[in-house]
């Protein structure tokens, strides 16, 4: 892909073209957003990551069953708010850095490596990827849970928010959080908490993912609980044959036969 | 730039619309009128609250729906209430539905320079028995129909209804009928499925459902009995007569 | 007053009025209308309060709202009441500009005392209240001169309990569990789950606790809250607006934490 004409990484060749454009008031199309209440926190064995499964573009829903949480590495995962391609390209990338880091070191890969790569990466693009990340995972050093911002800050904490929703999760870990629970008061937390999202922020919605990360296993909990399901429909809405008008018709046979005519006889490869 | 469209606004002033989210339809059958709303107001993200009613009854055969900037909508809905007792002390009636359409118009296009931020359907039964909808847009352009969706969800809404109800896109089948109007459970169903559609794509919708069903004079229940929940507002089962019926919607 | 004729809103263009008594380029502020400012009233608010957190409960209703008054950022008066009754069987708190509060509750306590004065024993409850209020609110944002509140009223009036809300747009709504401000995000969440459902069986103890737990939620997040907060309740024996009370909060959730990042010391 590389040439002397284009570089590698973001290219800007557009940038001021659009920026004239927009002040001209053609506005820019808009991106798949994940609305979001992602979360993500500690617990006795490790951390336990959650989040809504809705993504949206303006008040349309784009997803009703996205999946928002991440691979990093096994022991590792990152869960992402903002817009939809931003968190899934810095997470796929940097996924694969870990992989590379990995594989060149012989170690098992560090919470921090990541978090490092990621904020190290958003910083240099300037806020210009929308990318708002809650990242966490169980190292030799221990368990770990990050949140990013998109400029590249970071924090560390033992329970963490982030996205649309993120007022109405911390309200629940708030009140509720205390240090060294079990897995099951954990799981059901984070629960509490992505419903408190689901029921409350218009930008999240459906389904609760969770995950939980330990010193020795990841579960990935996908639609760990799912409070919004689809009711039947009061009528079919089949339409009889016909129903759609065409302009016109043409069949055509797709099974070609042909004959092969061999010009020469019997002549071998020369394998010699 | 000399002609100044480069220039940025000086000062943030204040703004003295908001926008309420929640959608509207209305449905006319040949001898009765469906009018619903969903029940839910927002603003920006945030559920304001899960039951405020959008649909209102009027007169014995007159219903409507207002969709747009609430503190607009209740205040108009007010006015016009007003108004129709005022037409009753005088009249000794109830105003007919083509003359509280024809005074919406007149009543929004008096604020044609500071417009109520409100989407109208009137429904409800015509003198001559049949079932009408009448929709208007802020300033109070409006038009007869037999159907019309508004609000949040009109670009989801409309464009099912024209397929459903105007048979909009289908080829006519031999030995097939096209009804001008469809029958009541019908139309019932198409509306319950159309807001429950609406609550799965547009974030705006959902809490409740409420559906008004007005009947004209001397039609008989048929299509209503087997609907659970149905509850009827108005004392006299003589004349026109007005129902509700409440449904749940998904709370996401 | 703008003392540049050129300023007063008439069209200058050289183009077609090339001899004006002040060339273009000296106007002191060219495209601004030196006469805009007097017909309009916009603001904002100064001085202000945050959230108001509301639940109707078994007896009654229950009101809470911290005693700060903000400057911006600064937290200029430390022990304002933003929790009002208004006749026998009304409360009403506010958040946003707290002068244009007080000037609703003067208003208010005008209506109350003329009201009294018929001498028909007729008194004015929670409904009445909150319909004249959004009228008050709806009016003003109509002439573009909006008193800059979010108010709740509640109240308790021949065994009928009233919520609802009411904002410097007019925008009005009920609900059993109500919030105003960053309580909206923070608190109705947490209100929404201890409430809803259960508003004929929670007891004015209950109440209570779900209010003091959501009022410390709001002060370890709201940066312009108060860890002292008065609560309102309206039951069947009238109104009683208790004494500022402290909340007990605890910050040791982070021990043990260091950095932000990879630092470990």
């Amino acid at each position: 892909m590389n040439s002397v004409y284009k570089g590698p990484g973001f290219d800007f060749s557009n940038t001021n073209r659009n920026a004239f454009l927009e002040t001209r008031g053609l506005p820019l199309p808009k991106a798949t957003s994940t609305g979001t209440t992602i979360v993500g926190c500690l617990f006795k064995d490790g951390i336990v990551l959650g989040a809504d499964t809705r993504a949206t573009t303006g008040p349309i829903v784009a997803d009703k069953n996205c999946e928002k949480i991440h691979y990093i590495a096994d022991n590792i995962r990152c869960c992402g708010a903002g817009t939809a391609a931003d968190t899934e390209f810095s997470t796929a990338l940097i996924a694969s850095n870990i992989e590379m880091h990995a594989l060149s070191t012989g170690r098992k890969p560090k919470v921090v490596t990541a978090m490092t790569m990621l904020k190290q990466m958003l910083f240099r693009n300037q806020g210009q990827i929308g990318a708002a990340l809650v990242l966490g995972g169980v190292d030799a050093s221990g368990p770990h849970l990050f949140t990013i911002h998109p400029h590249g800050s970071t924090d560390k904490l033992p329970y963490v928010t982030m996205g649309s929703g993120s007022l109405a999760a911390m309200a629940v870990f708030e009140s509720s959080w205390k240090p060294n629970m079990s897995r099951k008061e954990a799981l059901d937390l984070v629960t509490a908490a992505i419903s408190a999202g689901i029921f409350n922020d218009l930008g999240s919605g459906s389904n609760v993912d969770a995950c939980v990360i330990t010193a020795t296993h990841t579960e990935m909990l996908r639609n760990f609980v799912k409070p919004n399901e689809r009711v039947q429909k009061e009528k079919s809405y089949r339409f009889a044959r016909g129903t759609t008008a065409w302009k016109k018709e043409d069949i055509r046979n797709l099974i070609i036969s042909e004959v092969v005519v061999p010009t020469r006889e019997g002549e071998e490869m020369d394998t010699s | 730039m000399p002609d100044g469209s480069f220039a940025h606004p000086q000062q943030r002033q204040f703004n003295p619309y908001s926008e309420n989210g929640g959608t509207i339809l209305a449905i006319a059958g040949a001898d009765f009128s469906v009018i619903a709303g969903d029940t839910r107001q927002s603003e920006g993200y945030s559920i304001q609250t899960r039951y405020a009613p959008k649909v209102f009854r009027l007169t014995d055969r007159a219903v409507l729906a207002v969709n747009g900037f609430a503190a607009d909508g209740n205040v108009f809905v007010k006015k016009v209430k007003q108004r129709l007792e005022w037409y009753r002390h005088a009249h000794a009636k109830d105003m007919p539905l083509r003359a509280i359409a024809r005074m919406i118009q007149t009543m929004l296009y008096a604020q044609r320079f500071f417009p109520y931020y409100v989407y109208n359907i009137l429904g409800g039964i015509e003198e001559d028995g049949s079932g009408a909808v009448y929709s208007f847009d802020p300033v109070g352009s409006y038009e007869r129909e037999a159907c019309r969706a508004a609000g949040a969800a009109q670009s989801l809404v409309q464009p099912f209804l024209d397929n459903q109800i105007y048979f909009k896109n289908q080829q006519s089948l031999p030995g097939q009928s096209r009804p001008l109007h469809l029958p009541l459970p019908e139309v019932l169903s198409i509306v319950i499925d159309s807001f429950t559609s609406a609550t799965e794509r547009h974030i705006e919708v959902g809490d409740g459902l409420e559906m008004y069903v007005v009947l004209a004079k001397g039609r008989s229940i048929q299509g209503l009995e087997s609907f659970r929940g149905v509850q009827e507002l108005t004392p006299n089962p003589d004349g026109d007569r007005v129902f509700v019926i409440r449904r749940e919607l998904k709370k996401d | 007053m703008d003392h540049f004729p050129t300023s007063w809103g008439r069209q200058r263009n050289d183009a077609y009025d090339a001899y004006n008594t002040y060339p273009l380029h000296q106007r002191p502020n060219p495209g601004h209308d030196a006469f805009a400012d007097s017909v309009q009233h916009t603001q904002q608010p100064i001085v202000t309060g945050t959230s108001v957190l509301a639940i109707v409960y078994k007896d009654g209703i229950m009101m809470a709202a911290d005693t700060l008054a903000s400057y911006g950022s600064l937290a200029r008066f430390k022990s304002i009441q933003r929790l009002h009754s208004v006749g026998t069987s009304t409360v009403i708190g506010a958040s946003g500009d707290m002068s244009d509060f007080q000037y609703l509750q003067s208003i208010l306590d005008e209506l109350i005392i003329s009201e009294f004065t018929e001498g028909d024993k007729h008194e004015l409850g929670p409904e009445e209240i909150h319909e004249y209020l959004s009228r008050v609110m709806y009016g003003r944002r109509s002439k573009m001169n909006p008193l800059w509140n979010s108010l709740l009223v509640g109240g308790k009036k021949d065994g009928k309990r009233f919520l609802a809300y009411v904002d410097l747009l007019g925008t009005t709504y009920t609900a059993s569990t109500l919030a105003t401000g960053y309580g909206a995000y923070i608190a109705l969440p947490l209100l929404r789950t201890a409430v809803e459902g259960r508003e004929n069986d929670l007891t004015e103890e209950e109440a209570r606790k779900i209010l003091e737990e959501s009022m410390r939620v709001l002060y370890y997040r709201d940066a312009r809250s108060l860890d002292k907060y008065q609560i309102a309740i309206v039951n069947d024996e009238g109104v009683t607006i208790s004494e500022p009370q402290k909340l007990v909060t605890s910050w040791g959730f982070a021990e043990g934490i260091r950095g932000y990042g990879a630092q470990t010391q």
